[in-house]
């Protein structure tokens, strides 16, 4: 199918050729693209000059597109299709028992191309063990929304599968205050029982 | 006492224009957005009140509760009649308009009609003269040089579209041989339409209607892109609010005097049959009904063409007012002199 388009084209651009080369055969009118076009500068006739009929077609263009369909989206009710590898509101990620994955190695903020990302790290007390896998953890981790660009850079670098952007449709939320843009752990990090929702499907399959 | 009853009866019908301008005016904002937005494909205001029909409202609402900003001026008086000119103008017009022909009320014939003057069509042109001082004030009062050049720009091209505009009501004089727009209504009963023996003088007319109203193409008095608004930069609050309201009632009235000059006013085709069989108030009601079909056909012919036609350079404006509509109508005026005065003409010649 392709491959027949493309001989379509290469035709329909060769018959343009011809046609231009029996107009005129020189250096200035000929077009290696098949598109070129030529200026013409001819003097306007009578009914051109009076504007009346070109107005009278722009105003059928016009009339044309009253009844076209909208292609307004009415946001907050209605949501754009988003691509499948879209990036969103990002999430720190618990495992089957849920535990948090994150052992603040700081790859993430590292490998951020905006400077997003801090985080404050501690050690595992023996009693925390039902909270944290890893023996390292973050106490403090913290996301700027309003320097994330959502490159996904972060989810890349993380070493523990900790970090994802997740596909959810919800925005960043507008605000008059600095700081409600920094999304600390109680924003970002995945609620317990979702983490155990996931958990029993995986036991299911 | 039939003195009191007249002033009684036309203090109703001034009322009733006097709303229904503000009304169209008002929801000419609307329809001017509704329209704008449907010929881009897009939707259009509608959030305020179904299809955003409050939408008028909360403008309002808003020009009223902006802050009054008044600019570093030597002129503070004319600063505020600028404005009040404008609409006063605006409204004025709609007084000799016949806006049907009469109905019957409490055993007396009422015609529809706020005042029935004998020079009705001068009367609009003085009134519509007038308004170019709102203008004209207003930009020169601000202070500011763009809005002084707004306000020059829409002097010399209100004042050179007049010509043409006068000229071109000639022709439809000598036809009609009356200035007073209800006789001029009923001559055209049926469908005999002026637009039909004059679409010359027609075309002239709408095309000089655009320019008076400032309206695109011939926007040049406050253009965006060029003077920032042209003479209603310095305004802010409710004394903007006027300007742009009188505008929109602006575009009605001479949506309303095309409609009765040229398109038979509130005739309609079967109006004297409606007369004889339903009664005078139903024909009557029915004639209101399609004058104001008329009405809004011609303000969407407004918007449609704003959205359309780019806006004219100020050398092609004042050519075409001057080079081609003036010598045009009076091509046409010496048309319709000839056809007028055919038998005088044949028998001169002893044919």
């Amino acid at each position: 199918m392709k491959i027949l388009c493309e001989t379509k084209i290469e035709t329909e651009s060769r018959k343009k050729l011809q046609k231009i080369k029996k107009v005129k055969m020189n250096i200035e009118s000929i077009s290696l693209s098949g598109r070129k076009k030529m200026v013409s500068n001819k003097e306007m006739t009578f009914l051109e000059k009076m504007y009346l009929v070109a107005i009278i077609k722009g105003l059928f263009i016009t009339i044309k597109h009253l009844f076209r369909r909208k292609v307004t989206i009415q946001y907050p009710e209605q949501v754009r299709e988003m691509s499948p590898v879209y990036r969103g509101q990002h999430q720190l990620k618990r495992d089957e028992e849920g535990r948090e994955n994150c052992t603040a190695c700081g790859l993430c903020a590292l490998s951020c191309p905006a400077e997003a990302i801090t985080m404050t790290a501690e050690e595992r007390k023996p009693d925390e063990k039902h909270l944290y896998r890893e023996e390292k953890y973050a106490s403090i981790y913290e996301i700027n929304m309003l320097r994330c660009i959502f490159c996904g850079l972060c989810e890349e670098a993380c070493p523990k599968d900790a970090i994802y952007l997740t596909t959810s449709k919800v925005l960043v939320p507008s605000s008059y205050e600095r700081e409600d843009f920094i999304f600390g752990k109680d924003k970002l990090v995945m609620p317990l029982d979702i983490a155990m929702q996931n958990a029993q499907l995986k036991n299911a399959n | 006492m039939i003195d009191s009853t007249i002033i009684i009866e036309k203090s109703v019908i001034i009322l009733v224009v006097f709303a229904i301008t503000m009304i169209m005016a008002m929801y000419s904002t609307w329809a001017e957005r509704k329209v704008a937005a449907w010929l881009q494909d897009r939707i259009g205001p509608n959030r305020a009140g179904p299809l955003g029909l409050l939408q008028p409202v909360a403008d309002g609402m808003k020009l009223f509760a902006k802050e009054e900003f008044e600019p570093n001026t030597p002129n503070r008086f004319l600063f505020f009649v600028g404005p009040a000119i404008a609409m006063g103008t605006a409204l004025m017009t709609s007084a000799v308009i016949p806006w049907g022909d009469r109905l019957h009320l409490f055993g007396r014939d009422i015609l529809l009609q706020a005042t029935d003057i004998d020079v009705a069509l001068l009367y609009i042109f003085g009134v519509v003269s007038v308004g170019v001082y709102g203008i004209m004030i207003g930009g020169w009062a601000s202070n500011n040089k763009f809005s002084l050049m707004g306000a020059v720009r829409a002097a010399s091209q209100m004042v050179s579209y007049e010509v043409a505009m006068g000229l071109s009501m000639i022709a439809l004089l000598m036809m009609t041989g009356t200035l007073s727009l209800r006789e001029i209504s009923a001559q055209q009963s049926g469908m005999n339409w002026n637009v039909f023996y004059q679409p010359l003088s027609f075309l002239i007319f709408l095309i000089c209607a655009f320019a008076e109203t400032n309206r695109t193409p011939f926007d040049l008095a406050e253009c965006e892109t060029e003077l920032i608004g042209g003479y209603h930069t310095e305004y802010s609050s409710m004394k903007m609010g006027f300007y742009l309201f009188a505008e929109y009632a602006n575009m009605f009235i001479s949506s309303t005097i095309l409609a009765v000059l040229f398109f038979g006013g509130y005739n309609y085709p079967g109006m004297s049959w409606a007369v004889e069989n339903w009664g005078v108030n139903i024909a009557n009601v029915i004639g209101i009904a399609v004058l104001f079909a008329k009405i809004c056909g011609f303000i969407f012919f407004y918007m449609w063409v704003r959205w359309t036609i780019p806006r004219f350079r100020y050398d092609q404006l004042m050519h075409l007012g001057w080079r081609i509509l003036i010598p045009l109508s009076i091509v046409n005026i010496m048309i319709t002199g000839i056809v007028i005065l055919r038998q005088e003409i044949m028998v001169f010649l002893g044919l």
